[in-house]
């Protein structure tokens, strides 16, 4: 380490926090000097929130050590982080739109702080820092880059030595990340540490002294990101596994694609959901692509729209087999003989607490006739599915039929899996087909698709594992922000390569 | 200090099948002491309030009336839980499909035969059925939250019964007393054995469709998708269900039941309208279906429970001396008892200790 000189501010020895036996954050250890601007980086769901959480105090560790400033400490609650003087940025602002900036800025402060003298605070702050700031202003009438300035401003004001940014720029414009990036050079300059959380290659390598990289909840690695490139980071990242590559088909050019988007944008259902933009692709028969992606660029909503949870704008903007789609409900779009298996396994492809063969109904029941006569239910004709389902697979299971919750994570997907199937899809659109998954449960879910494929299936895997990708797919792009890069056949490209557009670095979109 | 509740691996099936008698014990228990305490013998005050009311025909007989609409507005609640959807207004379409049934018989007295009496069942079910639509509308386009509408709601059929026995619909020949005219035989639901006591056929109708709803929870599509979307609305979407439509289809049939619910109940034992026609079954009825584990046919049992604590309490009152309260206090223990049980069988209750801050902040 670089520990030659100064002392340590905060020192974190073995830290490791589980959730059931899911261990989100296993022994990591981590240094932060005063005046440094360290990267936190690692693909979303590698344990970097549940690490900041705990050391904003929002979170107990079940084991390790917090040493501050040479002592050791325990963090009870956020209130006491900020006593001892961490303060936090979270990417999710959490303000009062109502409320002007002052009064959003009072609530945080402890106790009867007069408004005015909050006011004077906060703009001699403000201007100190270059962040401009009208004390009377109405939140709701602030633009996003405006809002953040409120929470910097709102932990500065508590006189932070450590500042923790959560994914700070991913809202902002490229000129205001310019700007944020002048305050935290400034800040550092004083002698403030800054703990910089992102996934955003580029900016880390522009902004950051040190980089620790964490992946599955463990620290993977540490550089000086200006002396990497960001496709080695990003290597770093996403894992470094060389697998065998299946070799990839030519396809007939004559051949009509199986499903077709064109131009499809679309707003987020959810608040902090991603707007897709303009997303083209074309799938053909027999052929494998694969969309590499970090979660959260738009995956799933890219799925609902394909599978039809979520109606495109235009019907023909969803072509299926040739049809319009885009308007057609989930049921339709599996009658014309397309499946989805989506990337949650209990609560979205499965009901959690009804048995499994209860489970092949759910999406079965428009497909195969048979499980309906009339208005009831052919519960004898699910059992016996299921009972083709665990053969073709191996699921293992305890019982007879059990809830679907009862199964393990890879059990789960082999039965998932092998529900869709059952009836020789022609298209196959499939997200995170095994994460989470054991290895072998992933051989062979693979190996399935793979099959599949060879007797004239189209087949979309939406993954971010890039060993996987490179391992069965045909053709190749990366999802960023919304935004789907141009295919590459997987035999022209690389996993830099791709790495980096995961990143965003393709045309269009501001790394 | 804080309390948490941590989600049990592998709950006993066993207490899952017995949660309910087991609530039923604890509020037994809890009656118990009660009595204790307002000075009776307990022993003998239970005996006076559970079983007393089952030792003569007659009784027997008040039973099944008290026990035909607590059963059909716990199996038509059934369906509105189990769909996640909140219905906690059945009183209040209880009387509106009472007031909708009534309409003939106060309104149109000339109009007699055998045809009426179906035409009050028909407008009774429509008229609970719209009542209940009115939650599941603005739920399904505004995101309302359909607990308070539906509660609301009770009120404002309450105010309008009251109206209208005070007002338009007051008996002209009544002594000025706020009652309806007396409905003509034809608008009568028949006895089942009049030689007996007065029960009459609203619990045969109650418990066929109690057993109707059970055949459509758990043989056919509808009661799969029902399910389905009350567990994991996301999963359901994913199947292809509406999650919208099934507000509308679950309120819609619990609001049938309870309007049909409220017409056999002035059809039947009162014969007339009178400015209070239910002494809370639309409230009860959401114990009933709690303690009958959402299935109708449980709903059948836990319905005849509760109306042994209507009795029971009425009887508390003649021969204890005690208030008719002593019901709902039952009522309200018994409730209490099933969720506490669910929720233990469940989960189990952890302690965790505020963590205490240590070393020494370095800005205080």
């Amino acid at each position: 380490m670089i520990s030659t000189g100064p002392e340590p501010l905060l020192t974190l020895k073995g830290l490791t926090k589980s959730f059931g036996t899911f261990k989100a954050n296993d022994a990591v250890d981590l240094e932060i000097f005063p005046g440094e601007i360290h990267a936190l980086l690692g693909e979303n769901g590698a344990g970097k929130s549940t690490f900041v959480k705990m050391l904003y105090g929002a979170l107990q560790p079940d084991a390790g050590e917090m040493i501050w400033r040479g002592k050791a400490v325990t963090i009870p609650n956020p209130a006491y982080a900020r006593q001892l003087g961490i303060g936090m940025v979270f990417q999710h602002f959490s303000l009062f739109e109502a409320l002007t900036v002052a009064e959003n800025v009072a609530v945080a402060l402890p106790g009867d702080t007069p408004l005015k003298k909050v006011a004077a605070d906060l703009e001699a702050v403000s201007r100190e820092y270059g962040l401009p700031l009208k004390a009377g202003a109405h939140v709701h009438d602030l633009s996003v880059g405006e809002r953040q300035r409120i929470e910097i401003v709102r932990c500065l004001l508590g006189h932070p030595d450590l500042v923790i940014m959560d994914e700070p720029t991913s809202v902002l414009t490229p000129q205001e990340v310019d700007d944020l990036f002048t305050v935290l050079r400034q800040l550092a300059s004083e002698g403030k540490a800054i703990l910089y959380i992102s996934h955003k290659l580029e900016e880390v390598r522009a902004l950051c002294e040190r980089a620790t990289i964490l992946r599955q909840g463990k620290i993977v690695g540490t550089c000086i990101p200006r002396e990497e490139t960001a496709a080695s980071i990003a290597k770093m990242m996403v894992g470094a596994d060389i697998h065998q590559i299946r070799p990839s088909k030519a396809r007939s050019q004559s051949a009509q694609p199986v499903l077709s988007i064109r131009g499809l944008s679309m707003d987020s259902r959810e608040v902090f959901g991603t707007r897709l933009k303009d997303v083209n692709l074309d799938l053909y028969p027999g052929e494998i692509v694969g969309i590499a992606g970090i979660a959260g660029n738009g995956q799933s909503e890219l799925f609902d729209v394909i599978s039809g949870e979520r109606l495109a704008g235009r019907p023909e903007q969803v072509m299926l087999f040739g049809h319009p789609a885009g308007h057609e409900d989930i049921s339709a779009r599996r009658a014309r003989g397309a499946v989805f298996i989506s990337e949650e396994r209990l609560g979205h492809a499965t009901v959690p607490t009804l048995s499994l063969s209860e489970n092949v109904i759910l999406t079965r029941y428009r497909v195969n006739p048979g499980l309906k006569s009339g208005l009831f239910l052919n519960r004898g004709l699910a059992k016996s599915l299921l009972g083709t389902i665990v053969e073709k697979l191996d699921v293992r299971k305890s019982a007879e039929d059990p809830a679907a919750q009862s199964l393990s994570g890879g059990n789960l997907q082999k039965f998932i899996i092998g529900r869709e199937v059952l009836e020789d899809p022609k298209l196959i659109i499939v997200n995170q087909p095994t994460w989470g998954v054991d290895a072998g449960s992933a051989a062979r879910i693979r190996q399935t698709l793979v099959d599949l494929a060879e007797s004239g299936a189209a087949i979309l895997v939406i993954s971010q594992d890039l060993d996987e990708l490179f391992e069965f797919t045909d053709r190749l792009a990366a999802i960023a922000e919304g935004q789907l890069s141009a295919f590459e056949p997987v035999a022209e490209t690389n996993r830099n390569a791709i790495g980096l557009k995961m990143s965003g670095a393709f045309s269009g979109v501001p790394a | 200090m804080r309390l948490e509740l941590v989600k049990r691996g592998n709950p006993s099936k066993t207490l899952r099948f017995f949660s309910p008698l087991i609530g039923l014990a604890l509020a037994v228990f809890t009656g118990a002491i009660m009595f204790a305490i307002l000075g009776k013998n307990p022993l003998e005050a239970l005996y006076v309030y559970f079983i007393e009311p089952l030792t003569e025909l007659w009784s027997v007989h008040e039973l099944l009336i008290k026990a035909a609409p607590l059963i059909l507005m716990g199996a038509g609640l059934s369906i509105c839980y189990l769909s996640n959807n909140w219905n906690i207004g059945a009183e209040g379409q209880f009387i509106m499909g009472a007031l909708a049934g009534s309409i003939f018989p106060v309104l149109f007295t000339d109009m007699q035969g055998p045809i009426v009496l179906p035409l009050m069942l028909t407008f009774a079910i429509v008229g609970g059925a719209l009542w209940a639509g009115i939650p599941a509308l603005l739920k399904a386009k505004f995101n309302t939250n359909e607990i308070l509408v539906s509660l609301m709601l009770v009120y404002v059929a309450e105010l309008i019964l009251d109206y209208l026995v005070r007002g338009p619909w007051r008996n002209p020949a009544g002594m000025n007393f706020p009652e309806s005219v007396r409905f003509h035989q034809f608008a009568r639901i028949p006895e089942l054995m009049p030689a007996d006591g007065r029960a009459n056929w609203g619990f045969v109708i109650a418990i066929l469709v109690a057993i109707a709803l059970w055949v459509m929870l758990s043989r056919t599509l509808k009661g799969f998708e029902i399910k389905v979307l009350g567990t994991s609305p996301r999963a359901g979407r994913f199947a292809g269900f509406d999650a919208k439509k099934m507000v509308f289809f679950s309120f819609l049939i619990a609001g049938a039941c309870a309007g049909l619910a409220g017409i056999i109940e002035v059809a039947g034992a009162s014969g007339q309208l009178r400015p209070i026609i239910s002494p809370g079954y639309g409230f009860t009825a959401i114990i009933v279906a709690f303690l009958g584990r959402l299935n109708p046919l449980g709903v059948i049992v836990a319905g005849l429970v509760l109306a042994l604590t209507y009795l029971g309490g009425e009887a508390a009152q003649i021969s204890l001396g005690l208030s008719d309260k002593v019901a709902r206090v039952f009522q309200g223990a018994l409730l209490l008892y099933i969720l506490a049980c669910d929720t233990l069988i469940h989960y189990r209750i952890r302690f965790v200790p505020t963590p205490k801050a240590q070393g020494s902040a370095a800005d205080v």
